[in-house]
């Protein structure tokens, strides 16, 4: 059993509106090893883009209200975020959703490294030749540095930002989204460099936040369903798409159409409804109303208890 | 019903338009009634621009589309309107199509005030109930509600059923179903295929293959605005010919299946190459290749 | 089941549906619009000190009896009882023509200030949504407009007729104060016409005017209003530099013309404040609360600027 890298327990993080508190991530506990890839997967509205981003850095409408998150068994002060900024390209990083868009368009890439890196008190000298050695690895020429980011592609920009992110060598990475908005070659080729940033030790573990199952599929090790704030289910990746236990994960899985499939042969369902508010949530298990397998115990809230090795699930009838 | 020949679009760019971008090159294909066509492509490829010249939202630089053999470029004006009796559009961005500030059913509102003005409240209603119906959504549910209040799959659907109102026969489906989240695209797509089986024509614009997969009869695989590959979708996706087509096969992320190392196959340098008929109902850009 | 926990203000009476044509404002938005409207200091504060102008300019020639260009009273008087602002050198009353004034400022305001926002707006919209040659001819317009020392044009303007009024001063200031709203409307309405709501309005048959007064238009009701509240502004400062110079109306009275006759009747070196501070204040303090309102109201609709 391979280290634990981070560990997260029992963490709230709600938004403040007008109208309340939206209970966006509510009572999260998971834990991710050392070298494990675990992609997050879930609809809109499931909390998973509030995980990542709270992982690192609350933004001004996010409030932290219990919980603690634990990497290489130090605490991160998640809540502030002056103290988070000694963490943040060193132990854990981000590579945000809109990447391509993430990089300043009035400074060279080179100078928007070394300001970089100068803030985090390294020196531009003497990492400038890991730094060429990785764009080499994702086949950038080294004298991008001395361009402007209009001057990239959407694909080498894309890129470029995971370079950047990693350059520090962090304990985890984040890829929120990254594969989105890009076309399917490019897609494959991005999930693989990530893939290769793990198996070459630039990060230790990485989390892969996205809504598509069989993207994260092919990439991580484990998959981590979560719905309407709380994690439904968390499996090896095999064991969760071959043998989902949680009716979410099963209808989800179900629903997804593959090439080869096709409408005449085998119709696919959706899930019908819509998830709960997060305003005022329902009480007990909060896929209940969409549950094909609801009965009343359904209205207590079932734990995320593991059923087999490495195997945790939200639902009363699966455990 | 909807043909295409010979259709391109070339943009003029720069300053004072010295340069040109060609967006779509010489595409041609067509849609028959209760028929679903899939036009597949990466960013780039020209399918939205097809779309929008179909929709008549994009002029068309050379080339002819025809519906019923009337070429759609000439019609204006009270022409025009009627033209949009006959085709109309569904596109990617579900909280973009709605202005904001309005209602939602305002859509409805519209096409009541351009096409069906001396219809009576009541039997207005009663159209818009069944059109609902026919998109499985509950009046109740979607009437009298801002778009905000509503969800992405939701919105997909009421703006189909604002085509249906208009007794169309064919609909422009641009990504419709791209920002939706996975248990709500399915539902769509089914409701795609039960409209084709009451014979409406579908050109179903998308950069998902298995999208196109699950839903389309006939499929265009679309790169740099000009077709590589087409046919019946079975024959397509079941024998790729093109070195691009087998690529973007190769490079979709399958559920049970994980990626497999793809040899580089050298893609033609031409774009633009013509189509050869490979086999019953499959063409190939530049023939068969070994 | 819908996300159903917003408050749903409108009656959604069973299968019942809007088939108005109408525009209906968002009504959380326009409640949530007001609530901050409330809420923040600097419209409230800037809105009560133009009403009470206003206020002034409406009642207050009503409480004078004569004219203010009368000589109603003995000449330089301190302000006293009888004379609220005290009299000018001729003996005419300060606070008559105080009020008159402020009528004229107002006039000027909202006629400059409408026609400028109408020829802006139009020129904006037409130029944004046809584009091509159309929007480069209007472009140029609005750029030789707008390099056109306004100033120096009104003034060669003015001195060549004799008799000048409020209302051609006002169309004059009008005519020029519009260039920057056509390309701030212009600009706006490029984004806006891109987006996927104009599409299906085309796809309804609908025509380009009413798109653009139907569907652009509202979506940018609360630039639009601004944008008239910063030409209101603009033309009564404009106005009160013409009529400073002496340029202004030849016949009535406006806060501008107050400080012209107070300057050219010495009442500076005399000492007679009563005559000039009060329109200069006036006038600085009425397009300060203008120009305030309009940061106010800027926090107001746009959310990313307000106080959370």
């Amino acid at each position: 059993m391979s280290t634990v890298s981070l560990r997260v327990e029992h963490l709230k993080v709600w938004y403040r509106t007008l109208r309340g508190d939206v209970q966006a991530l509510d009572d999260v506990t998971f834990a991710v090893a050392d070298g494990e890839i675990m992609g997050l997967a879930g609809e809109s509205g499931s909390g998973k883009t509030t995980l990542g981003k709270s992982l690192i850095r609350l933004d001004g409408r996010m409030r932290h209200v219990d919980g603690t998150v634990e990497l290489d068994g130090k605490e991160l002060p998640i809540w502030d975020n002056g103290k988070m900024n000694g963490f943040r390209f060193k132990e854990v990083s981000i590579i945000p959703q809109y990447a391509m868009s993430a990089m300043n368009p009035t400074r060279k890439i080179g100078l928007l490294v070394e300001d970089l890196l100068e803030s985090r008190g390294v020196g531009f000298a003497g990492l400038k030749a890991e730094l060429d050695r990785r764009l080499e690895l994702v086949e950038l020429a080294p004298d991008v540095l001395d361009r402007y980011p209009i001057e990239l592609s959407g694909g080498m920009k894309q890129r470029m930002v995971m370079v950047l992110s990693t350059l520090l060598n962090p304990s985890l990475l984040i890829a929120d989204e990254v594969t989105s908005a890009l076309d399917v070659s490019t897609q494959k080729a991005v999930a693989e460099t990530l893939v290769g940033f793990r198996d070459r030790g630039f990060v230790k573990s990485m989390i892969v936040i996205t809504h598509d199952v069989s993207l994260v599929y092919q990439i991580a090790d484990t998959i981590m369903v979560m719905y309407a704030g709380k994690l439904a289910e968390k499996a090896p990746t095999d064991v969760l798409v071959g043998a989902p236990r949680h009716p979410y994960t099963q209808a989800l899985i179900s629903s997804l159409p593959e090439v080869g499939v096709r409408y005449d042969d085998k119709r696919l369902t959706g899930i019908p409804g819509t998830p709960p508010s997060l305003l005022r949530p329902p009480v007990g298990c909060r896929f209940r109303d969409r549950c094909p397998l609801a009965f009343d115990k359904c209205l207590e809230e079932p734990p995320f208890v593991e059923i087999e090795p490495d195997h945790f699930v939200a639902c009363w009838k699966a455990s | 019903m909807l043909t295409l020949h010979g259709v391109s679009k070339v943009y003029k760019t720069g300053v004072f338009g010295g340069r040109e971008l060609t967006a779509v090159r010489d595409v041609s294909f067509g849609v028959q009634p209760g028929e679903v066509v899939s036009l597949i492509g990466e960013s780039g490829s020209g399918k939205t621009t097809i779309g929008r010249m179909v929709l008549r939202l994009t002029s068309v630089s050379a080339g002819t589309i025809t519906l019923d053999g009337v070429d759609v470029a000439t019609v204006k004006g009270g022409g025009l309107k009627d033209y949009y009796r006959k085709v109309q559009g569904v596109f990617q961005d579900p909280f973009s199509s709605y202005n904001p500030i309005f209602k939602a059913d305002r859509v409805f509102a519209m096409i009541k005030d351009g096409y069906f003005p001396g219809v009576g409240a009541g039997e207005w209603r009663h159209k818009i109930g069944a059109s609902l119906e026919a998109v499985r959504l509950d009046p109740d549910q979607v009437l009298g509600k801002y778009p905000h209040q509503l969800s992405g799959g939701q919105l997909q659907r009421m703006l189909i059923a604002r085509a249906l109102l208009l007794d169309i026969r064919l609909l422009v489906a641009d990504e419709i179903i791209s920002m939706l989240d996975a248990s709500t695209r399915i539902d769509v797509l089914n409701l795609l295929a039960d409209l084709k089986a009451r014979g409406l024509g579908i050109l179903f614009v998308t950069h998902d293959l298995s999208l196109g997969n699950y839903v389309s009869d006939k499929t265009v695989i679309l790169r740099r605005g000009a077709v590589v590959e087409m046919g019946a979708t079975g024959r397509v996706f079941g024998n790729p010919l093109h070195p691009y087509t087998r690529k973007l096969l190769a490079s979709v992320p399958q559920l049970h299946r994980k990626w497999e190392p793809l040899e580089a196959e050298a893609e033609p340098a031409a774009d633009g190459q013509a189509l050869v008929q490979a086999e019953d109902d499959h063409f190939v850009a530049g023939g068969v290749r070994g | 089941m819908t996300v159903s926990d917003q408050e749903d203000l409108v009656a959604s009476a069973p299968a019942a549906p809007a088939v108005t044509a109408a525009p209906v404002t968002s009504m959380r938005a326009s409640r949530e619009a007001l609530y901050f409207a409330r809420r923040n200091r600097k419209l409230v504060g800037a809105l009560a000190v133009v009403l009470l102008f206003l206020v002034v300019a409406a009642v207050g020639p009503l409480l004078t009896d004569h004219g203010p260009n009368e000589y109603v009273g003995p000449p330089a008087q301190r302000p006293s009882a009888q004379f609220w602002f005290g009299t000018t050198m001729f003996g005419q009353d300060v606070f008559a023509q105080f009020t008159h004034g402020l009528r004229a400022t107002f006039l000027v305001g909202l006629l400059g200030g409408g026609l400028a926002a109408i020829i802006g707006m139009l020129i904006g919209f037409t130029a944004g949504y046809r584009g091509g040659t159309v929007d480069e001819l209007l472009n140029m317009l609005t750029n030789v407009v707008l390099v056109i020392p306004t100033l120096a044009v009104l003034l060669i303007i003015a001195t060549y007729l004799r008799v000048r009024g409020v209302i051609p001063e006002a169309i004059f200031i009008g005519l020029f104060s519009w260039p920057w709203v056509a390309r701030a409307i212009r600009a706006q309405t490029f984004s806006l016409r891109t987006r996927e709501f104009v599409d299906l309005a085309k796809l309804s048959g609908a025509s380009g005017r009413r798109i653009i007064f139907k569907e652009i238009a509202p979506n940018m009701s609360s630039y639009l209003f601004m944008t008239f509240i910063l030409l209101f502004g603009s033309s009564v400062l404009i106005a009160a530099t013409l009529d400073f110079i002496g340029l202004g109306p030849t016949e009535g009275i406006s806060l501008g013309l107050m400080m012209n006759n107070a300057v050219l009747w010495s009442a500076l070196p005399l000492g007679m404040w009563w005559w000039f501070v009060p329109p200069g204040l006036g006038i600085t303090i009425i397009v300060g609360a203008l120009y305030i309102m309009n940061v106010g109201l800027d926090e107001v609709f746009n959310p990313k600027l307000r106080e959370m």
